[in-house]
């Protein structure tokens, strides 16, 4: 039975580094509440990183994302100087020397990610939406979340995705593929807006219009959210949802400010900070602070 | 004097006829994707259930979320008032009506003339009405009608973080992954519904006697841990899904 809501999990690393030859080598571990994310940085590079749904238990999660990051590099845990754990389990990531807060990896991470004219994060994860504003450093000057309702969430999408038999990678783009635009399901609710699915479908509505209709009203709520804190660019997006144009372009046209184009996949941006922050962490203990 | 009301709810249709404010016939039927059509076919039956023609009745008022879509009037009240006149008219010593539907919440404080004080309502959010226990059930893998009793087999609380229905899905098939004894969760769950009432409740002051209506009034684990929440008892009345309609039909009669 195919399952529509599950994305690719993944691995990559980087082959032109060779961490035999690294002097500070980190790494962050955030495990969300859907998916997993294990990074690994050299000597203030990205090297290394690993993405997969969160199993039941996190520390197995967490370990499980850490040795496939690993995988096919050479390097053991052993080799990790620093590790740090974020995101809602990061209390549960059992080889971590510290955890930080998924706000501030967050923030860092996307400064590294996308460079520090970056001003305003929207992290759209798996069961929470965050709202960032940081500094040229990556500081973290204010914020705002809701990971009290699933609208706008990745869970969202997900329930979604598998009412309508779409593969979730596939949503953003086939939400293009209508005549014209329709207006959003008038729900923010997730079941509700569902069951007004149901209906429009039953009406007649293609499925693309369908999506459409959904993907304008998950970005009408993430940019409810956007207003509370205050959009300062340079804009970015992270997190699953940063994959999806379909919600994407939409809160783009809505706020009247396009977001940075990703270089990198958007949901390593907590792992990536926690692994700089690792970074500077080592650099003191080795240093002798 | 004999009168219909229609309520449009979000899941069922609902019709009350009223011979001189005494209910003679009623219907329910599955709101389809045409509500007019599921109107006309509760209305149908309830005159089956009556033994009267469409003729014999003389007024009809339509309530519920759909109100505007209701065949054969074009009078409509509120769920808030519908709700509020047909308690008063059975339970006058009433002064706090908690109505849970299918999508909808809501907290109503009335005086002795059934005239409404206050009310609050939770319309945004699946996780305060029928819609979070349906979910629920779905998560458990038990039938909805077994989810009330199931639950009052258990005599452990056990927190539930989630507030809202999709996130409480995942949670509890991780709990169900984690061998937690479903007839705990099924409290729990109920205990998050309640919660949500209750705050609805709160926010308008409740005060005896407290009158719980709508269709998850039949769930026999949600009422006791909405007692419990609220240190109170609530009576309920036999029909508890009816009494929007009931409304409707005596506002007709007031015409």
């Amino acid at each position: 039975m195919t399952e529509y809501w599950r994305w690719k999990e993944y691995r990559w690393h980087d082959e032109n580094i060779d961490p035999r030859k690294g002097q500070l080598i980190t790494a962050g571990v955030d495990v969300g509440s859907v998916s997993s994310q294990a990074v690994i940085v050299i000597d203030g590079k990205l090297y290394a990183f690993s993405n997969m749904r969160t199993g039941s238990d996190s520390p197995t999660s967490a370990l499980k994302a850490m040795d496939w990051a690993m995988e096919g590099t050479g390097m053991t845990p052993d080799d990790l100087g620093f590790v740090i754990g974020t995101g809602y389990g990061r209390v549960n990531v059992p080889f971590a020397h510290k955890a930080i807060t998924e706000i501030a990896c967050h923030a860092r991470g996307a400064n590294y990610m996308y460079g520090p004219t970056v001003r305003t994060v929207l992290d759209m994860g798996g069961q929470d939406c965050k709202v960032i504003r940081c500094d040229e450093k990556g500081k973290v000057t204010a914020f705002a979340m809701n990971d009290k309702c699933a609208a706008g969430t990745g869970r969202g999408m997900e329930v979604f995705a598998d009412l309508l038999a779409v593969p979730i990678e596939d949503v953003g783009e086939l939400s293009f593929q209508v005549e014209e635009e329709p207006p959003p399901v008038s729900s923010t609710c997730v079941v509700f807006a569902k069951s007004e699915a149901s209906g429009l479908l039953r009406s007649g509505w293609p499925k693309n219009k369908v999506l459409a209709a959904y993907c304008s009203a998950m970005a009408h709520r993430v940019v409810t959210l956007l207003q509370q804190v205050g959009i300062e660019e340079k804009f970015a997006v992270t997190g699953g949802i940063a994959k999806n144009i379909g919600v994407v372009r939409r809160l783009e046209n809505e706020i009247g400010i396009k977001a940075l184009p990703p270089t990198l996949d958007t949901q390593i941006a907590g792992g990536l900070g926690a692994a700089l922050f690792g970074q500077r962490l080592l650099k003191k203990k080795l240093s002798g602070e | 004097m004999i009168t219909a009301g229609i309520d449009m709810g979000a899941k069922n249709i609902k019709v009350v006829i009223l011979d001189g404010g005494r209910m003679i016939g009623k219907a329910l039927v599955r709101a389809g994707f045409n509500t007019q059509e599921s109107a006309e076919e509760a209305f149908a039956a309830a005159l089956a259930d009556a033994g009267i023609t469409k003729e014999e009745v003389e007024g009809v008022v339509a309530t519920g979320a759909g109100r505007t879509n209701a065949p054969y009037t074009d009078r409509d009240i509120t769920d808030v008032g519908s709700d509020a006149k047909a308690v008063i008219r059975l339970y006058p010593s009433a002064r706090t009506v908690i109505d849970v539907g299918a999508e909808e919440g809501r907290a109503i404080r009335c005086n002795a003339e059934g005239k409404v004080i206050d009310f609050a309502l939770n319309e945004k959010c699946a996780a305060g009405a029928g819609a979070f226990t349906e979910a629920m059930s779905r998560a458990l893998e038990v039938e909805i009608e077994d989810l009330g009793p199931m639950s009052l087999t258990s005599k452990t609380t056990i927190p539930m973080n989630a507030q809202c229905a999709v996130f409480a899905e995942s949670e509890v098939v991780s709990l169900v992954h984690n061998k937690t004894p479903k007839q705990d969760i099924a409290r729990a769950v109920h205990d998050a519904i309640a919660s949500r009432i209750v705050s609805l409740a709160r926010k308008v002051g409740f005060e005896p006697d407290i009158v719980l209506i709508g269709g998850v009034a039949r769930n026999v684990g949600f009422v006791d841990s909405l007692e419990r929440a609220l240190e109170h008892k609530v009576i309920i009345p036999e029909d508890p899904e009816f009494f929007g309609a009931y409304g409707a039909a005596l506002a007709a009669a007031e015409a």
